[in-house]
């Protein structure tokens, strides 16, 4: 599914991402975690062609076709899918008209005929239902007032109607009380059919009681140090990411198990 | 990003085809004997040319107004011809079938056919070509209701006594350079009567094309809405891609009797001249409305066209409990430049008044709102809440601000509220993000920015809007 080698990107002239590697099967659920700064933001930006991300080497792949050459929202319509840590507002554009939009955007790529209004109406509702916000946050304009939690509970109502094929998760769990966070969670577990992948970055392991990964990943100074399995990410949470400093510099970057 | 939109905004301008249409056309000049003669054509009586004279004699006294915020070479009034006709219509067609099929073409190109069977149902349209007009459709239809929509040049000879009361009454001769020149060389327009208590049945509007080079359009629209009468009236505009710039100059005046209500709607897009500032109508237009008790107007206006637009529809509050609206969406790219607005004249007690301006910003562009709210002595009570966003797309364009409020009411509350904020690279990218490609983006968020004006609109027209907004900002983005 998604192939990245030695991936160095920048911003503002500044190097974050330092030769990442990681390699994510259909199906798969892979946690990154890392301390502030390490750069997991900036992966999923650089995967999803935000502007100002300079790739400096290395490559990207999502189903064998190189995802660096691609505009923002050709990704998009191969099925990449970013939720993300700060949703933007767009006021007076209703969340339906919006979602129409990227729906139809997505049907097209596929060449499959657009939905009709009402067919998209019923699968907007059980989304919003799913995600349980109000229906009436689907004729709200785009995040408009939304607190920080239905901002994020938006995103996932995003990620569910569009059925990415791969999804980045951007710190969808900061700032989340336990209901919400349980509904992140189950909003990906619904979406786990063994064949749609999904990167989720957190900071914390909190997130990681309710999605189980198939594989905990450490970003630390832009690369990949440490790599394994669910119990990684307990570790992790007892300990700190205090003993990362000077890991490096001792065993040097670990290729991923993945 | 910038960059994207910026090149998102360069596009071509649909309207701007030239109409193969022999025309009579007066020599560039102004002076008496110009007047008279365009008198002469419309065969008009002794008092209308007088009118019309007086307005010129006050008009040569007056200095051409500097204030705005809009950079022009100054217009040399004598190059201009002011009265340009289709041949075709000297004979004065009686019926659709003797109108000349270029004209009827043309309107048919510009998405107005004029054949009622294959018109949107329920819109009665006046179509005026360069200084005359062709044809207004539906007139039986309305005679029923008895609504009077003819042309006003028509209305000169058959309806005297309303013209000779009305005209001039709210937008006076001597008002400004602009209206005054509209006085003396107006050359058709339309004219709008519904009697008392009655709705009029059907959406009016007109649809004003500038064909002819180096010409002038000065139309005049008049709309008296008797007493507890309503109507809804939609103007459109376009003209085609030409290198020169042409002068629009006209002049609406609205009256709205004791509980009476006008809705007015424009959507202009005239032709807005070349990415480099070259070409495009240059629009002065004085629109005014004078509301009795409890009348309301509503103006909304979609403005996209023009190299220079100069507009500021009002409202005289002149009755108890009347009141005005003005919602307005400005949006300029290329070179364009705007300074429009409104004027709220709270003169009646517990009049009410409500400005929703959005201005859109792309390109070089300069667009400002210039807007005045008057609360006299009289009006006990009155409220005026203004709302001003601009939308400012790059960072090469301007957005201004001028509002102006005068209360000599200690009950009058006055309220504004301004916003001023960029397309964000965030909103695109989060677009973007979704699937959607780059234009589509722009076009949705300046549609959301635009929705509180744009539910305004008569529905066909709305639809209409958002699609003009789309167009203008298609190519904004790469």
């Amino acid at each position: 599914m998604l192939k990245i080698n030695q991936l160095s990107a920048s911003v503002e002239d500044k190097t974050i991402l330092k030769g990442l590697n990681l390699e994510v099967k259909p199906g798969e659920v892979h946690a990154i975690m890392g301390p502030n700064g390490a750069g997991k933001s900036t992966l999923g930006y650089v995967l999803s062609g935000r502007d100002g991300y300079e790739v400096e080497g290395g490559s990207a792949e999502l189903d064998g076709s190189d995802l660096l050459e691609l505009e923002p929202e050709e990704r998009a319509r191969k099925g990449l899918f970013l939720a993300f840590q700060y949703p933007v507002e767009i006021p007076g554009v209703s969340n339906m008209e919006f979602m129409k939009a990227a729906v139809d955007a997505a049907l097209e790529a596929r060449g499959e005929e657009a939905l009709s209004s009402a067919e998209f109406l019923k699968r907007a509702k059980q989304a919003c239902k799913q995600v349980q916000l109000p229906l009436e946050f689907l004729k709200r304009g785009v995040n408009e007032g939304f607190s920080g939690g239905e901002k994020k509970r938006n995103e996932i109502m995003q990620m569910l109607l569009l059925e990415p094929k791969l999804a980045i998760l951007d710190e969808s769990d900061s700032g989340l009380d336990i209901d919400a966070l349980k509904v992140v969670a189950d909003g990906v577990n619904s979406q786990r059919d063994g064949q749609r992948s999904f990167i989720v970055v957190t900071h914390y392991q909190r997130l990681l009681d309710y999605i189980e990964p198939d594989y905990v990943h450490v970003l630390s100074d832009g690369k990949i140090v440490k790599s394994g399995d669910a119990s990684l990410a307990k570790e992790l949470e007892a300990q700190g990411y205090a003993w990362l400093q000077g890991y490096e510099d001792k065993n040097g970057a670990e290729e991923p198990v993945a | 990003m910038s960059y994207q939109i910026e090149k998102a905004l360069h596009r071509e301008y649909e309207a701007g085809f030239v109409s193969n249409v022999a025309s009579d056309t007066f020599p560039p000049g102004l002076d008496e004997d110009v007047i008279r003669r365009i008198s002469k054509m419309k065969n008009e009586p002794e008092w209308m040319l007088n009118w019309r004279l007086k307005a010129f004699r006050i008009w040569q006294k007056m200095e051409e107004p500097e204030w705005a915020h809009l950079n022009y070479p100054k217009i040399n009034y004598q190059d201009i011809s002011y009265y340009s006709a289709p041949k075709s219509m000297a004979d004065k067609p009686k019926s659709l079938d003797e109108v000349d099929p270029e004209l009827l073409a043309t309107y048919e190109k510009l998405g107005i056919p004029l054949h009622e069977q294959e018109m949107l149902a329920g819109v009665a349209v006046d179509a005026v070509f360069d200084s005359v007009s062709v044809v207004t459709t539906f007139r039986e239809k309305l005679e029923e209701a008895g609504v009077i929509f003819c042309p006003i040049s028509e209305a000169v000879h058959k309806y005297p006594e309303l013209v000779k009361k009305y005209l001039g009454r709210v937008v006076p001769q001597h008002d400004n350079f602009f209206a005054a020149l509209n006085c003396a060389v107006f050359t058709d327009g339309s004219f709008v009567y519904i009697p008392k208590g009655v709705r009029c049945p059907m959406e009016l509007s007109t649809y004003f094309r500038i064909n002819e080079q180096n010409t002038g359009q000065f139309e005049r629209t008049l709309i008296v809405a008797d007493e507890g009468s309503y109507v809804s009236y939609l103007e459109g505009c376009t003209a085609p891609q030409r290198d020169e710039n042409q002068l629009h100059a006209a002049v609406v005046e609205l009256v709205a009797l004791d509980d009476a209500e006008i809705k007015y709607s424009t959507v202009q897009n005239w032709y807005p001249g070349d990415e480099n500032g070259k070409g495009g109508i240059y629009n002065f237009v004085t629109k005014r409305g004078v509301c009795h008790n409890n009348a309301k107007i509503s103006w909304t206006q979609v403005e996209t066209g023009s190299a220079i637009t100069w507009k500021y529809p009002s409202c005289i509050l002149k009755g108890d409990n009347s009141i005005g609206e003005f919602y307005s969406v400005a949006l300029t790219r290329g070179a364009q430049q705007a300074d429009t607005g409104t004027k709220m004249v709270h003169i009646g007690k517990n009049t009410k008044s409500t400005i929703i301006s959005k201005g859109i910003s792309a390109g070089r562009s300069n667009n400002s709102y210039r807007g005045l709210v008057q609360m006299h002595g009289s009006a006990d009570d009155a409220r005026n809440f203004t709302q001003c966003d601009s939308l400012l797309i790059g960072d090469k364009c301007g957005a201004h601000t001028f509002p102006y409020v005068e209360s000599s009411n200690p009950s009058a509350i006055v309220e504004h509220e301004a916003t001023t904020s960029k397309v964000s690279d965030d909103q695109m990218f989060l677009c973007q993000q979704r699937g959607m490609d780059p234009e589509k983006a722009v076009s949705m968020i300046v549609n959301g920015f635009c929705k509180e004006v744009f539910k305004e609109l008569p529905m066909e027209f709305a639809v209409e809007a958002g699609k003009l907004l789309e167009i203008s900002l298609e190519g904004s983005v790469g």
